[in-house]
């Protein structure tokens, strides 16, 4: 293992985050804050609570798992992509590193912002409701298990995408409505029965299932299926990854 | 003694179906300065991004010090510095940090003294906190070049180094590849600069479409292909070559003045024994005489459009 290579990716990733500290993880805090105003307290006062939550409280999970899928993606798909486009790559490819040290480099380093971010989130959070926390391991568990595998998708993502566009494309018009629709701000039951179903499809419901749970101990389905469905995300992600490096795809000509 | 470097039958065919290489076999003997000439598009920057790991080669194989690129890349490439054709750096990180990350990356320790080392010699530590978009095309070439040297490499590639550099930093790369080659690293380069080959070094390899046309030791490459011209100062100006001469390849300067004689050196008979008698029966005097040899880039442009 070369481990003085993992940690130089992984040192030079989060260098690139602290150069960029505003755009994030002051801006998913502000977004954060401001969906809280508007959903939590605006909105959410006049909403009864939901599963015997109130609902301020209920949508905390949810946003933090929005920001965390979108923060993974994007973290991720930026950090391999743009040493594609600029060219610096060579270095990466040329060096005695395998492409399990490169994906644990970059995926850990964007898995590890996404949660720093998730965390911070947490907390603001912690300003507008009652925090209530009944499974904590869990909830790292899912924390740490969605920050890798979205992260693991946002590499893939990095590496498919030939220009900037295919890059912010996947985010906003795949993961946003994903997240959105995965019951962020809802419980699936409010849905009618056929929409529940169609529902059980979106990946994302299982991991913000899975997360509430971990909150409140209440959740739309269960959280061994929650926990498995994520693990089945994350190793279809490894698979994809491994293609990848096999077949040197978008990599090496 | 083994060669630090042994390539034989590599070959590269693009998707597009294009052939870059064709089965192209070269061996490259440890601390050797080796200078691998080629128009545009010859294939020389495929050859290095394959042994690099950065291209799939389509057959054949290369070993580094034995280690296969593909079975064994780690030893392989840890023995490797490539300093690449495109000035590609990132815009933000300092001097130290990148130069600093190339070492990690390639496996070895932090250690503050060689990366000082590195820059010192190239002239680069007084930039060692500037960021990299601020330097000019002249430092970032410097830049990569520490960047690749920065894990003590024992073979070192580059691609095209003073492309684009201008007169004095050129020679201050060639005092730097000089130096390197001193401490045994063995140095291959590709360039379009003959007279960089021609500084640089102890044997050159032509390559065209996807072939290595030759190799050879530098001074026997001039010596065997080099043509000679022997330039003979007459001491009275001639209106034409006299029908006496005509035998010899010989051609009259615009003033009359001198005869210009090319000879090949690869010929058993230069024939200046015969022209130089020949000159004295037909009552020719001259004042001065000089021979000249063609230079490298003459040589390779003939190699060149030489149809083979």
């Amino acid at each position: 293992m070369n481990i003085h290579a993992i940690k130089a990716i992984y040192r030079f990733e989060m260098a690139r985050t602290g150069r960029t500290i505003f755009q994030s993880i002051v801006s998913p805090v502000l977004s954060t804050s401001l969906y809280f105003i508007v959903f939590g307290a605006a909105i959410g006062s006049r909403i009864s609570e939901v599963d015997g939550v109130s609902y301020g409280a209920f949508i905390v999970p949810g946003l933090i798992m929005l920001s965390l899928l979108t923060q993974s993606v994007s973290n991720a798909s930026f950090g391999i992509y743009f040493p594609r486009f600029t060219g610096t790559i060579y270095e990466v490819l040329s060096a005695p590193v395998s492409y399990l040290e490169i994906v644990i480099a970059y995926v850990g380093a964007a898995a590890t912002k996404a949660i720093i971010v998730g965390l911070i989130i947490l907390a603001t959070a912690g300003l507008f409701v009652p925090l209530e926390i009944q499974h904590p391991a869990w909830m790292m568990l899912f924390l740490v298990l969605t920050a890798i595998t979205f992260s693991l998708l946002g590499f893939i993502l990095g590496i498919w995408a030939d220009n900037f566009e295919k890059l912010q494309f996947v985010p906003l018009l795949i993961i946003t409505p994903l997240a959105f629709l995965g019951g962020s701000f809802y419980s699936i039951s409010m849905l009618p029965p056929f929409w529940q179903t169609v529902t059980l499809f979106n990946p994302v419901v299982y991991l913000i299932s899975g997360f509430r749970w971990s909150f409140y101990g209440q959740a739309d389905v269960g959280v061994e299926v929650s926990l498995a469905m994520t693990f089945v995300f994350l190793f279809a992600c490894l698979a994809v990854i491994a293609w990848i490096f096999k077949t040197g795809y978008r990599l090496k000509a | 003694m083994a060669p630090i470097l042994s390539i034989s039958g590599l070959s590269k065919t693009y998707d597009t179906g294009f052939q870059a290489l064709k089965s192209v076999s070269l061996d490259i003997e440890k601390g050797e300065v080796f200078a691998l000439l080629g128009p545009n598009g010859a294939g020389k920057t495929t050859l290095i991004s394959i042994i690099c790991g950065i291209v799939n080669g389509t057959g054949g194989s290369v070993t580094v010090d034995g280690h296969d690129i593909v079975r064994d890349f780690r030893a392989a490439r840890s023995l490797i510095g490539l300093v690449p054709q495109e000035l590609t750096t990132d815009a933000f990180e300092t001097v130290w940090a990148t130069v600093s990350f190339s070492r990690g990356l390639f496996g070895k320790p932090k250690a503050p003294a060689i990366v000082e080392k590195v820059l010192r010699d190239l002239s680069l530590w007084d930039k060692k906190d500037s960021k990299l978009m601020t330097l000019s095309g002249g430092m970032k070439r410097r830049v990569l070049i520490a960047k690749a040297l920065a894990h003590e490499p024992r073979v070192l590639f580059l691609d095209e180094p003073t492309a684009g550099v201008d007169v004095e930093l050129r020679r201050d790369m060639w005092r730097v590849i000089r130096e390197l080659r001193d401490t045994g690293v063995t140095i291959i380069l590709t360039t379009h600069y003959i007279e960089e080959a021609e500084e640089m070094a102890d044997r050159v390899g032509v390559i065209n479409k996807g072939e290595i046309v030759l190799v050879e030791n530098k001074a026997e490459l001039m010596r065997k292909l080099g043509r000679k011209q022997l330039t003979l100062h007459l001491a009275d100006p001639l209106d034409a070559i006299p029908g006496a001469l005509a035998a010899h390849n010989l051609e009259l300067s615009g003033d009359g003045s001198e005869l210009v004689y090319t000879y090949d050196t690869q010929g058993e008979r230069t024939g200046i024994t015969a022209l130089l008698q020949d000159l004295n029966t037909a009552g020719i005097r001259f004042r001065d005489l000089q021979t000249r040899q063609s230079s490298l880039e003459e040589i390779f442009v003939n190699l060149v459009r030489t149809p083979s």
